[in-house]
């Protein structure tokens, strides 16, 4: 990725799985290297379970703050089918500079669905990939549940991303870890943890 | 919620800010004393980072209406003052801004209105820029965050230097984006040292009303000088000049972006309209394309002063603008783009919807599940959580138009009932700060005039949609502080309703609930049932330990699937053939463990007893 071109990052989920969390903190990153940055959302009900959807980008000078579709770097989705949902957004394989996906294996079936009137896919992963996108997907839930909490899926996916921004991934790992030491020390331990294990899993 | 003590970060620190943050801190730096909202997406965060800074008085007011009145008193006591509201807000605030707009104000004061531009969480979508144009007011539009901050700070000065309100015109994605922001300096600034008693100017009887008028269109003139020549309209060249673009608030953005090399007139003060500069503009360009959320406004009004341009002939008169739609539509005033227009933007892929859903343990699923288990019934809802009562599995609730209105809607089907509504009982379903809010005039109404409508209050203790915001029936302030706690029951009977016909029920017990519901309906006249439990997503709301459906006892029977619960899913579907020969569809379902908080709801229409306490799962955190 270029230093002198705009970076789009855009982290999709489920209301509640801390999609903004992750953004701020990417943003906080990108500030720090002294990129201009702008982040959006649209999360007027996202606490109710609904999409939530969040727009980062960065660069030497950033004007609108929605990545049009087609032109995301790197797609970072929280839950399978919101990953293929927001597909359309990233760039394709083909284009000069090719995106990725790093999607989280994870699937949450709204109401909507257990309720039989819509079907979940299969294979939301294995759509996005059949577009002719580069994907990595693994199971962060598993790394999170393996230490002990839930919530730490958003550091796992940042983690898994690291590797691939204009700046090194200590960085973002440093950005982590003063939020959480903001907080108690061992949080910020664990979160430390958990992005190094989204790192590797990142790589894979 | 309690809210933290702040120390604002000093002068000349650059922050990562969205709209309503730097807005919040641009009211502070510019001495604003007091500030007053009704929460409403998406401008809720306004007024809740005012209420961190200190030494100014922040409040939620019941209504839209009131915060702008509590904003023109404090202004003609001399104090700068401000109010903030969703576009929607503005219709209930119009009254008072439609003679404000003749008064004309003291202390400076600012009017922040956010459009929700694409529905992300509203009933309906208004450019609130026509406002300007309606009350001859102006109208400030920034394009990004530094600017929002900016552009209040100018706003009050403005506000004083002519002696009236402004409107710094919002939508989402000024709001809700974030970006780096610089901050100045509070500076403590006052109009006068106490109220000036002057009936000409403030009691707006018809003799004196009238001779304002004539000095609103003076003002207006005046204003359009100031657009003119302000700093915040400004010209920017460009080496393509095929096209120039005539564009404000975030569409200028989304303009620069996709047309790089374009001329652009970037207008902040968007009315009155500086024709002047729009017509020195139109000359250096072979054609002018105005881009503006959402409605045809600039452009009418530019048509109309004689200058060709083009715009919503060619661009939506919805949503956003942003650079691929823009690409997309213009593309037949920029040949290069035909072809890529085309291709440059991938299609989704169709995905099950994700509709937003009310939390597991809500209140209001047992009053939802109650109402669908009604026949003959029409039910007015209103604006909140609530309102998703109309959907899946409920299907209990008729209707939603604005706030207040499940009271006078009711109240009107009882009165214009035809044949085929005879039989059926009228049920009106809203809650507390609704109620508040624009809901109690109804009631009356219905009281006064003998309406035959079952009401049901639903009392959280919270504006729950918004996040949680305090109201009335809270008993807290906007700081968290202890407050007068409204008695809704109380205030029920005052407006007329007989107390035998006005119950307190649990929401949780079925049973009863159910119970009330029949009778009241079956009563001819008008009576109240409030239900009192609160918001899951408020302190008050206790979590009680989690339940599980026991495998083996689950007959399939799919009741608990129609509470409606997020936490409760369904694992397999099978069909059956009863003893009767009829075929029916078995749902087995599990409950989330994690998500559920034991409401009990869901327990209760469990014929088999399947439901149980959970298994604890110990969740061990090691360290290596």
């Amino acid at each position: 990725m270029n230093q002198n071109q705009t970076t789009n990052i855009l982290v999709v989920g489920v209301g509640g799985q801390g999609v903004m969390t992750a953004s701020e903190i990417l943003s906080e990153a990108a500030i720090s290297q002294g990129f201009e940055v702008k982040k959006t959302e649209v999360a007027g009900m996202s606490q109710r379970g609904g999409v939530v959807s969040s727009h980062v980008r960065f660069g030497p000078r950033v004007l609108s703050p929605e990545i049009p579709p087609g032109e995301a770097d790197i797609l970072v989705g929280f839950e399978a089918a919101e990953a293929m949902r927001w597909s359309h957004y990233l760039r394709p394989k083909n284009s000069p500079r090719a995106g990725v996906a790093m999607i989280n294996r994870l699937k949450l079936e709204p109401p909507i669905v257990s309720l039989g009137l819509f079907a979940y896919p299969d294979d939301p992963v294995a759509a996005v990939r059949e577009r002719g996108l580069e994907v990595h997907d693994f199971d962060a839930g598993e790394i999170a549940r393996g230490l002990g909490d839930l919530r730490l899926i958003n550091t796992i996916m940042l983690g898994a991303i690291s590797d691939g921004l204009p700046f090194p991934a200590e960085t973002l790992k440093a950005c982590v870890v003063a939020r959480f030491a903001a907080k108690k020390a061992v949080l910020a331990e664990l979160n430390a943890r958990a992005f190094d294990l989204g790192k590797a899993a990142g790589k894979k | 919620m309690s809210v933290k003590p702040f120390a604002p970060p000093a002068a000349g620190s650059r922050l990562l800010m969205s709209g309503n943050e730097a807005i919040a801190r641009a009211v502070w730096d510019a001495g604003v004393r007091v500030a007053a909202a009704y929460p409403g997406t998406p401008s809720t965060e306004i007024l809740e980072y005012i209420s961190h800074y200190p030494d100014l008085y922040a409040e939620w007011s019941v209504n839209e209406k009131v915060s702008l009145e509590v904003a023109i008193g404090a202004s003609i006591a001399g104090a700068r003052s401000f109010c903030a509201m969703k576009h929607v807000g503005m219709n209930v605030a119009s009254d008072a801004l439609m003679t404000l707009t003749l008064t004309g104000v003291v202390g400076g004061l600012v009017i922040a209105v956010a459009d929700d531009v694409g529905f992300s969480s509203s009933q309906n979508e208004q450019d609130s820029r026509f406002w300007g144009r309606f009350a001859h007011l102006p109208i400030l539009e920034p394009a990004d965050s530094q600017e929002a901050y900016e552009m209040t700070l100018a706003a009050f000065a403005l506000s004083e230097k002519f002696n009236a309100p402004v409107i710094l015109r919002l939508t989402t994605r000024i709001c809700h984006v974030k970006c780096l922001v610089t901050v100045g300096a509070r500076e403590i600034k006052r109009a006068a040292n106490g109220f000036i008693k002057d009936p000409s100017r403030w009691v707006m009887v018809p003799a004196n009303a009238q001779k304002r008028l004539p000095g609103v269109f003076a003002r207006e003139k005046a204003l359009a000088e100031e657009s003119a020549t302000s700093a915040f309209n400004r010209l920017e060249p460009g080496s393509d000049r095929r096209v120039g673009f005539v564009t404000s608030g975030p569409a200028y953005m989304h303009v620069r972006e996709a047309f790089p090399n374009a001329p652009v007139l970037k207008l902040g003060i968007s009315w009155p309209v500086p024709m002047g500069k729009v017509r020195e503009f139109a000359a250096q360009v072979d054609t002018l394309v105005v881009v503006e959320e959402t409605e045809q406004l600039l452009e009418t009004e530019i048509l109309a002063a004689g200058i060709p341009a083009r715009g919503k002939d060619l661009l939506p008169t919805a949503g956003e603008m942003p650079p691929f739609i823009l690409k997309k539509h213009l593309a037949v005033l920029f040949p290069e783009l035909a072809n890529a227009a085309e291709t440059a933007a991938p299609a989704p892929v169709p995905v099950f919807p994700r509709p937003p859903t009310m939390c597991a343990a809500c209140p209001h699923l047992g009053v939802y599940y109650t109402l669908s288990q009604l026949r003959n019934v029409n039910i007015t809802g209103d604006i909140g959580c609530y309102t998703l009562g109309a959907g899946h599995p409920w299907r209990a609730l008729d209707t939603t138009i604005c706030m207040g209105a499940s009271m006078g809607m009711a109240l009107g089907m009882d009165k214009g009932r035809g044949p085929d509504d005879e039989k059926k009982s009228i049920i009106a379903v809203i809650g507390d700060s609704t109620f508040m809010h624009m809901g109690m005039q109804g009631l009356l109404d219905i009281a006064w005039n003998r309406g035959n409508v079952t009401i049901l209050l639903l009392d959280n203790r919270t504006v729950g949609m918004t996040g949680g915001q305090d109201n009335p029936a809270s008993g807290r302030d906007i700081h968290g502080e202890a407050a007068p706690r409204i008695d809704l029951a109380k205030v029920v009977e005052s407006l007329g309703i007989d107390p035998g016909h006005i119950h307190a029920v649990d929401p949780y017990l079925l049973p009863v609930l159910f119970k009330t519901l029949r009778e009241e309906i079956k009563y001819n006249g008008p009576s109240v049932i409030i239900t009192d439990r609160p918001c899951v997503l408020i302190d008050e709301y206790k979590k009680q330990p989690a339940y599980e459906v026991f495998e083996p006892a689950c007959t399939g029977c799919g009741n608990c699937v129609e509470i409606g619960c997020p936490a409760i899913h369904v694992t397999r579907r099978e069909k059956a053939v009863k003893p009767s020969g009829k075929e029916v569809e078995l749902a087995f379902a599990s409950i989330e463990t994690a998500a559920c908080t034991g409401c009990g709801l869901c327990l209760q229409p469990c014929a088999p007893d399947a439901i149980r306490p959970a298994e604890p799962k110990a969740v061990k955190v090691e360290f290596v």
